[in-house]
């Protein structure tokens, strides 16, 4: 087992209010087996030993489930790994000597609340806006298996709904656009019949959203697919336009 | 000591619910308009329970500590959700599953709402299925099914390797048409710090917004906790890294009864530690041991060979591999239910047959099931001389379709590639059994305060079978609390709003805020994650799978001093006035020192073996079940409800009887 020491160029603001800058700091000791995260724990024991205050960032599964890590790593949303998030990323993709940049996730949309810790309660209004079926929870709907579902479009909706809400898509897209996080929940929608009588109207709803939190628009470049940690397609972007289409022709 | 009352319905067992809701006390459309409830985590029963009390016209205020509610810690959970459903037709019924549960969990659940859960969990599938959750389907189009431990029957129903995603985005979606709405105000990145008890009801919480450090008073008639379990008093567990007992602990202190806290899930398959610096553990789904054979060496020269790197898995003969699940249980094989696996792990690894550099790992293997999948495949595609390699091509599409982000996980965290070698695992926390008792009503002993899905203790006595505490978290906030909250609501129509400038908030405030300057004034000289750890070592060791008398002795000596060195030296740089994440661990710790205690006090009170809670006094001897644990339904088959009165040490045991009525108690067999 080889052990690292790393010099770590992250990014501290002391709240929304501050510049922010970014500070060094030595870590030794890392071992090839640790999470990044646990890196970053590694850091922060270091730091409160020491009596300073540890570096904010959320975190929280620790599975790349729940969607909460959000780093920017050399550059790149969750770091060097494909289909990776920061917290599934492992030492043994740095090496001994390595300076590793530590970034939050920026954005308009996504103001910082303090060092790596972003606002992305933007991503929740876009969802309140329409990223549900009008269907009430009573438990009185017709049994599940009265509408068979073709195992095709099944399928391409779950590979839609995989999308954990990180917010990589955004922070990595030139123009900080959400389509991609829009696109896929409009796209689980659409594939389903359950889903499909609202399609049009949540398209509209959630892409007029979108524009109200201060996302950017899409030019098509298709990072947001490359970065993205479970990785959604870009043909989710594709379905989300055909379905604003079919209702702008409506309306 | 006294006895309590769970509030079962009379008549007969499949009656129970039906005549319930049929006499139940109703709240009119207007009334409940002038009605609020707070419900705490936003997982799948608060999620759920926030949505389904939205949409029947309460106010709700939802909240949760995360920075959205879709991300709680159901959205982990990767197998799949139970359902009497029998599209299998292999012979499902409410009543068998029923029968599964309440024998999974050693016979220590109450029945009456074990077979309600039972009964409302098809309708849990139609629900999502409205809902636009994309469960897995055959070539038909129809849902498909796969099997899970302690069962004969296929009743989960999944989405990929990521069931509890996909039924967490469900309930999520849920809650934000009822936010649209206006039903539901919802407070992220909040905590919530305390009860308020007013004239004896549960009347609203104390939080912490977690941003900018204010507390913060909100009054409501009723407060449901959604909080989940208490795994993280490990340190080391599945749960994420922000799950904790505050929310439980508080409720408690205020006078909610804590049920059976010894009863932990030590969950079969997870990835094996690998060092010190290890902050939280991973799951392999159980759904894994469907299709994985699980084995250590036959011989220990063998496996002290594999520990020292050399020899390698693949290289031992098949009779030279210990298949011992299959050995001991040849009914269940190695889809026995989770505590006799992880037991069975445990035997095997303590014996010296374990196989990681550590010794505390087994295999868990596909190599029989990629050449019975690729065989079939080859059948279906009429290849009648497929070599050996494009069998296992075929097979390994095939295991790759149905686990392959499970794979993916497991290749990523250990730099192994597991379809080509047995990964290796080994048992780890995942699940507490135990939590805040509740009557029928789901209300615990505070009165208009209601425990809902892994915070409360009723369903899975002291063991949980796979894919039901998904099925437990939805059945509670989508069918089961709406009802019964109405009941007790029903006497609040004329109440009006709760002010917050009563006495009792402003004491439950001051008291919020006097803890949190203590910890922030500490000056001490150690961190949270210190203490946190040592209290982890304690509980694995003393009060993990294997417990007796006088290692819980200790461990309560122990973990009570560690409090006192805590509170004298624990250091939280910071400040209290903005987001400090080492006060909010502080303060979680805190309370998982206190539990802790209670956990082992708990644990030793029970001489039984049971479920999840194995004590090494009381072992089957002889027989065919030489060895196994032994339950003691005469002097045991109650439920061990805690009343908290100062210190963990000083808590009271209250019992309520369990009675089996319309099932036998029986020695549970799966051999």
């Amino acid at each position: 087992m080889s052990n690292m020491n790393l010099t770590l160029k992250i990014w501290r603001q002391n709240g929304p209010q501050d510049k922010g800058k970014m500070v060094d700091y030595n870590v030794s000791e890392i071992s090839e087996h640790m999470s990044f995260l646990e890196m970053m724990d590694v850091l922060n024991e270091k730091l409160v030993n020491e009596g300073e205050e540890p570096v904010a960032f959320d975190h929280d599964c620790r599975e790349g489930i729940c969607g909460s890590c959000s780093m920017f790593i050399n550059g790149e949303a969750h770091g060097p790994v494909q289909g990776t998030t920061t917290c599934q990323l492992h030492m043994r993709s740095f090496k001994d000597g390595d300076t590793i940049y530590i970034e939050p996730f920026r954005a308009k949309a996504f103001p910082v609340i303090k060092d790596l810790v972003v606002d992305r309660s933007s991503f929740d209004r876009i969802q309140h806006s329409g990223g549900y079926i009008s269907v009430n929870t009573s438990g009185n709907t017709q049994d599940a298996n009265a509408i068979p579902i073709p195992k095709e479009d099944a399928d391409l909706a779950m590979d839609a709904a995989a999308c954990i809400g990180c917010g990589a898509c955004v922070a990595t897209c030139k123009n900080s656009s959400a389509m991609l996080f829009v696109g896929a929940k409009v796209s689980q929608y659409a594939l389903l019949p359950q889903g499909q009588v609202e399609s049009e109207n949540r398209a509209q709803n959630m892409v007029a959203q979108m524009d109200a939190e201060g996302f950017g628009n899409c030019t098509n470049t298709g990072a947001c697919e490359v970065e993205c940690p479970k990785g959604i397609s870009l043909t989710n972007i594709a379905r989300l336009n055909r379905e604003l289409l079919r209702g702008s022709l409506k309306s | 000591m006294a006895t309590l009352d769970g509030k079962v319905p009379g008549g007969p067992i499949k009656d129970k619910w039906t005549t319930y809701k049929d006499k139940v006390n109703l709240v009119n459309p207007a009334n409940k308009r002038n009605i609020d409830v707070i419900v705490v985590g936003t997982g799948l029963a608060g999620g759920s329970a926030a949505a389904t009390l939205a949409e029947q016209g309460y106010n709700v205020k939802a909240f949760c500590y995360q920075d959205s509610p879709r991300r709680a810690h159901s959205i982990a959970a990767q197998g799949g959700i139970n359902a009497a459903k029998n599209y299998q037709g292999d012979g499902d019924s409410v009543y068998r599953l029923f029968y599964d549960t309440v024998k999974g969990g050693d016979y220590r659940s109450r029945e009456a709402n074990v077979y309600r859960l039972a009964e409302v969990s098809t309708n849990i599938i139609d629900q999502c299925v409205a809902q636009g959750v994309p469960f897995a389907r055959d070539y038909g189009g129809l849902l498909d099914n796969r099997s899970f431990g302690g069962v004969l029957v296929s009743r989960t129903f999944y989405a990929k390797g990521q069931t509890g995603q996909q039924l967490l985005l469900g309930a999520y979606s849920a809650m934000n048409r009822q936010i649209a709405r206006g039903k539901i105000e919802m407070f992220n990145r909040h905590e919530m710090l305390d009860v308020v008890v007013v004239d004896g009801k549960a009347r609203g919480i104390i939080a912490r917004n977690l941003v900018t450090g204010e507390i913060e008073r909100h009054s409501a008639h009723a407060v449901v906790l959604g909080t989940g379990g208490y795994g993280n008093v490990f340190f080391l567990s599945t749960n994420a890294m922000g799950s904790n007992v505050t929310a439980a602990w508080k409720a408690h202190k205020r006078g909610a009864y804590f049920a059976n806290p010894c009863y932990t899930q030590i969950h079969p398959t997870c990835i094996p530690r690998s060092g010190d610096y290890q902050s939280k553990l991973t799951l392999m789904s159980e759904s894994l041991r469907n299709d994985g054979r699980i084995w250590v060496p036959k011989h220990k020269e063998d496996a002290e060979a594999i520990r020292t790197g050399k020899k390698k898995p693949t290289e031992l003969a098949e009779e030279d591999r210990d298949y011992y699940l299959e050995r001991r249980y040849p009914a269940f094989g190695n889809l026995v239910p989770r505590d006799v696996a992880s037991r069975a792990a445990k035997e095997r690894c303590d014996a010296g047959y374990g196989v990681n550099a550590t010794g505390e790992a087994v295999y868990l293997d596909f190599a029989a099931a990629i050449v019975r999948y690729g065989t079939e495949q080859a059948t279906i595609k009429g290849e009648k001389n497929a070599s050996d390699a494009r069998i296992k091509e075929l097979g390994k599409e095939i295991v790759k379709a149905k686990y392959g982000n499970l794979f993916d996980m497991y290749k990523q965290i250990k730099a192994d590639n597991p379809y080509e070698t047995p990964m290796m695992i080994y048992p780890a926390v995942h699940y507490t059994m135990g939590g805040i008792w509740v009557d029928y009503n789901l209300m615990t002993t505070i009165p208009g305060c209601y425990a809902i899905g892994e915070a409360n203790f009723s369903d899975h006595g002291a063991n949980r079978l796979g894919a039901s505490a998904l099925m437990q978290g939805l059945a509670d906030g989508y069918f089961v609390l709406p009802y019964t909250i109405g009941d007790y609501l029903s006497n609040d129509i004329g109440t009006g709003k709760i002010p917050t400038d009563l006495p009792e908030f402003e004491a439950a405030e001051n008291h919020v805020k006097e803890s949190i300057a203590s910890l922030v004034n500490n000056n001490g000289t150690k961190s949270v994650d210190y203490y946190h750890k040592k209290l982890g070592n304690i509980m694995w060791n003393k009060c993990g799978m294997s417990r007796n008398a006088e290692i819980l002795k200790e461990a309560i000596d122990e973990i009570a001093a560690l409090r006192e060195d805590f509170y004298k030296n624990v250091s939280v740089p910071g400040s209290a006035d903005d987001l400090n994440p080492e006060l909010e661990k502080a303060g979680r710790v805190a309370d998982f020192l206190e539990l802790g205690e209670l956990f082992a006090k708990d644990a030793l009170e029970r001489n039984e073996s049971c479920g999840g809670h194995f004590r090494e006094e009381s072992v089957e001897v002889g027989g065919p079940q030489d060895g196994e644990a032994k339950r003691n339904d005469e002097e045991y088959a109650f439920v061990s409800a805690w009343e908290y009165k100062g210190k963990p040490s000083e808590a009271v045991l209250h019992k309520e009887q369990l009675e089996f009525n319309d099932i036998e108690l029986k020695q549970r067999s799966y051999k």
